[in-house]
């Protein structure tokens, strides 16, 4: 490698600054291109009929009507598309047990979830196309719903897939020292409390958006996406509509939040695809609000009990937790939805030094929503146990929250270390983190206000979190497991005749910044100007093969990538100009868009003559010259399964105990993803996301009627933090660069979600402490807050 | 159902006369047959902000109200708001700020924010995170849309 030892202290380098993202301009003036902005000759729109009960068999369906209505270009029911796609099933071998039965795109002979799509109309608009809809009649035969988590299991349950004897999907034991043995010490205090964590969903703004164009002349496919993984959505839709993969292209260009809801395989949108390819001309498919409620993917829905023991001392000898979760009637494909449980398993407790570990996790089916990975799979719910047992302990034994933190994170001199689940960790702060917040907030002025407000009778609470987040996966997260996912990255950076880069990225945009922090990278390790730097993303005919954005890799993943492409471009650029220079490469650098000499930095000659002879003068090189001006590498992790990072994080509340509502008042992180590449970027990926987190910990929720109605599919009536609601939010880091890479960063996008609910929480049951109340349940609304203090 | 009405507005201004489908609610309009994309469709109920925009200098939900209801009226669009110098400095401030990711609530959030600005809003936190609580943004967590229009506020009164 060239240049200096560390590349990131050029003054040159833009890595660590706040730099506007090019991409605001754009979308500040109206000029997006979200998929449903797209209007293509011939094209037609779809809508669907969906399932109006949990659980029903379909006697039959009538197209006759609809398919003469005004418009209509053609009804498909399930049938209709055995011939022309595949069946699929999300599993993954590496999660061993787990089954689900085969899906289609559309219920064929018995429906499973309310909003489960039964039968596709085509029309001109998609006005005229939902008119059709209400004239195709099916005739359901009702029966009864699996829809209760608890009894899922029970002999007498109704079983949702007749190939299996019960509703078990899969199960998982974690047992790792001996936790009986500790538990049972004369000197330790067990601490048991049950959690629990309601379904919760994306709500993404922009709803999922397709519009898929097929042309039967060359048999290629192009399909507008509004998601994250371009190249896994090829290798899926190839297979399954039984297209070479070459013939698939993948294009996504603005997407209206993401959050993981997009990158999941659903039966409304491959129906979309092979209606495309059978008409033979474009089709648009957007999911309506209600829709999206009833089918994109739900999140969380766990009852977790857990027990934790701690000495006298305050050190935790031993923890157990055992997890029940709901994922609807499938195990959604290709990620499957065993991830978060297995998350859970894994993580619980992770951030403390603990021998002594059990975890035992259950998936069950039911007549509900499939349930998958969104945003911080299984974070949110390993967090809040862990750090909720912990908090309860302290006050058992009359230890302040902070002190038995203290007491138990693991020592910023233990790495590389793993945790009693077999996690591997290494450069990691938590002792570093926990001390910045505690100074940042001020906790002993706090703790202060808090003794004085109550004697006014009014409710402070002060609630933490330690956490580690998941980040930059390698093949061991999916690839191994069987599906078609990459987990590694490429990036092509080329020098253009007029001395610009040209990025081209297998990583993609949704908002976090990812087209901004890619330039950033390669003007800076290259060498020239922010804004002669142009990065395509998010379309598998210009990109190189790779993942996309999820799991928080794409800076840590792709932006490595970025980093080993850009210096070697440079080591090339350099051969070259050493030859126009008659000047050997290793006394050359390349300083803001110019060949420079490495002593002293004296220009040599600017990129763009540099680019002028080699792209229109090359009779000027020596004949045995080949300059190479673009240079493409791929990057994957490979000593981890997961590069963790950590943070530290802290909520103070009000609550009102006449009322139950709860105010966050403020909230603080501090968190070490590595190396900052863009701080401001940074700070806003960790306060959205704790954003997200506070509406799981108070109010999101869909709410399922017992025989599995979704009651409140509409944004009036499943609430969302909104502005008024929300604190600001102050965020600090510790940069501990992973030596797994050259440029060190970590993933930031998830953290905040991951702890803001386990934080909420404690803080609640601070509050409400001097009630001796207390809530473990989410969203902790002001009913159940009553509830907890026992006035309802 | 398919009855039709032929209505005539100042889009951004622009005049747009056109015959539309009575059912048509506006931004489907401005969308679709304008081919103005810049304002958003969330929820089609009222609910989420994104389709705000200007009709006769009021803000409105673009989903609650149909085309032929504007007929007659003049149309500010997010396309139309660099025209007024409110909405620039706004749209410069959410850029320095990063008041946006993904940018699917932005047309609507300065929409709403042009109305508070011009309607003579104080650059107080809380007034102003009251005054987009009717704007859904799932990425930023709000902060930096208060830090863009609050700084919009002090630099017009500094």
């Amino acid at each position: 490698m060239t240049g200096p030892i560390n590349p990131f202290d050029k003054p040159n380098s833009y890595i660590g600054r706040s730099v506007e993202r090019a991409d605001a301009k754009r979308l500040t003036q109206g000029r997006g291109q979200y998929v449903d902005d797209l209007q293509l000759p011939r094209m037609v729109h779809a809508a669907f009929v969906r399932s109006p009960f949990a659980h029903a068999e379909i006697l039959s369906i009538d197209k006759q009507v609809a398919e003469k209505a005004p418009g209509v270009v053609a009804v498909f029911a399930g049938a209709d598309l055995t011939d022309h796609v595949t069946p699929y099933v999300g599993i993954l071998t590496h999660l061993q047990g787990l089954r689900s039965p085969p899906q289609m795109p559309l219920a064929i002979d018995r429906a499973r979830w309310q909003g489960e799509p039964v039968a596709m109309v085509v029309a001109q608009s998609r006005a005229l196309a939902e008119d059709a809809c209400d004239l195709i009649e099916i005739d359901y035969k009702p029966i009864d719903a699996a829809c209760d988590v608890e009894s899922a299991l029970a002999p007498d349950a109704v079983v949702i897939h007749d190939e299996y004897q019960n509703n078990l999907a899969w199960e998982r034991v974690v047992d790792a020292g001996d936790v009986d043995g500790a538990f049972a010490r004369a000197d330790v205090t067990v601490v048991e409390r049950t959690f629990t964590f309601a379904r919760h969903t994306g709500v993404t703004l922009e709803t999922r958006a397709s519009v898929v164009e097929f042309n039967p002349s060359d048999e290629t496919l192009i399909w507008h996406y509004s998601g994250q993984a371009p190249h896994m959505m090829q290798a899926i839709v190839a297979k399954h509509l039984g297209m070479q993969e070459e013939n698939v292209r993948i294009i996504a260009r603005d997407v209206g939040g993401s959050f993981g809801i997009k990158i999941h395989t659903y039966g409304d949108e491959f129906a979309t695809a092979a209606a495309a390819k059978i008409l033979g001309r474009p089709v648009k498919f957007v999911a309506d609000r209600n829709e999206s409620f009833s089918t994109d993917i739900h999140a969380r829905d766990h009852r977790v009990t857990g027990r934790i023991g701690v000495d006298k001392d305050g050190s935790i000898v031993g923890l157990e937790i055992d997890d029940l979760t709901g994922i609807g009637p499938y195990s959604m494909y290709p990620r499957s939805s065993g991830i978060e449980c297995n998350q859970i398993l894994n993580l619980t407790g992770a951030p403390y030094a603990i021998d002594n570990y059990r975890a035992r996790g259950t998936i069950v089916f039911q007549n509900k929503n499939m349930m998958c990975q969104y945003r911080a799979v299984g974070h949110p719910v390993a967090m809040a146990v862990a750090d909720g047992l912990l908090e309860g302990a302290a006050h058992e034994i009359g230890m302040d929250v902070v002190d038995i933190r203290r007491k138990n994170l693991l020592r910023d001199d233990v790495y590389p270390t793993s945790s009693a689940a077999g996690m591997k960790f290494d450069d990691l702060s938590h002792q570093k983190a926990l001390e910045k917040l505690v100074e940042l907030m001020d906790y002993n002025g706090l703790r202060r206000d808090q003794k004085e407000a109550r004697e006014n009778g009014i409710y402070r609470g002060i609630g933490f979190v330690s956490m580690v987040e998941v980040t930059n996966p390698s093949p061991m997260f999916y690839g191994v497991g069987g599906a078609s996912i990459s987990a590694q990255d490429g990036a092509s950076v080329r020098l253009d005749a007029t001395g610009a880069l040209h990025v081209s990225v297998s990583i993609t945009e949704q908002g976090q910044g990812t087209n901004t922090i890619i330039a950033q990278i390669a003007a800076g390790i290259f060498g020239v100007d922010l804004d002669r730097v142009k990065v395509t993303t998010g379309d598998t005919a210009t990109t190189p093969y790779g993942g996309g954005t999820w799991a928080s890799r794409g800076a840590g993943i792709g932006g490595e990538a970025v980093l080993l492409a850009s210096n070697a471009l440079k080591e090339q650029v350099l051969d070259v100009a050493a030859v126009i220079l008659q000047a050997s490469p290793e006394t050359l650098d390349i300083k803001d868009g110019a060949i420079v000499d490495l002593a002293d930095e004296n220009e040599r000659m600017p990129l763009s003559d540099l680019g002028k002879i080699v792209y229109y003068r090359g009779n000027e090189l020596p004949s045995d010259l080949a300059p190479e001006l673009i240079a493409t590498r791929h990057y994957r992790v490979t000593d981890f399964p997961f590069v963790f990072t950590n943070g530290a994080m802290a909520a103070h509340v009000e609550v009102d105990i006449e009322t139950g509502f709860v105010k966050v008042l403020d909230f603080w992180a501090v968190e070490d993803c590595g190396r900052v590449i863009n701080p401001k970027l940074v700070d806003e990926q960790i306060r959205g996301g704790v954003v997200q987190g506070i509406g799981g910990a108070l109010y999101e929720e869909c709410l399922y009627s017992d025989d599995g109605q979704l009651l409140n599919a509409s944004m009036a009536d499943y609430l969302v933090p909104m502005a008024a609601e929300m604190p600001d939010i102050q965020v600090a880091h510790i940069e501990t660069p992973t030596k797994t890479s050259v440029l060190g960063a970590k993933g930031a996008g998830e953290a905040g979600t991951g702890g803001a609910p386990a934080a909420v929480m404690n803080a609640v049951n601070d509050a409400l402490r001097p009630m001796q109340a207390s809530i473990y349940q989410m969203p902790m609304t002001p009913q159940r807050v009553l509830k907890a203090l026992g006035t309802v | 159902m398919t009855q039709t009405c032929t209505i005539t507005m100042t889009v951004n201004g622009e005049i747009v006369s056109q015959q539309v489908p009575t059912r048509m609610n506006l931004v489907d309009f401005l969308r679709n047959e304008v081919g103005l994309t810049g304002s958003h469709v969330g929820c089609e109920h009222g609910v989420c902000g994104a389709c705000t925009i200007e009709v006769d200098g009021v803000a409105v939900r673009g989903c609650l109200l149909l085309a032929v209801q504007a007929d007659q009226a003049s149309v500010t669009t997010i396309e139309g708001l660099a025209n007024n110098p409110t909405g620039r400095a706004l749209q410069n401030a959410f850029q320095k700020h990063n008041a946006l990711q993904c940018g699917f609530c932005t047309p609507g959030m300065l929409a709403s924010a042009v109305e508070y600005v011009e309607g003579g809003g104080s650059p107080e936190r809380t007034a102003i995170r009251e005054h987009i609580s009717g704007n859904y943004c799932r990425c930023t967590g709000y902060q930096s849309i208060v830090d863009a229009i609050a700084d919009v506020l002090e630099n017009a009164s500094s």
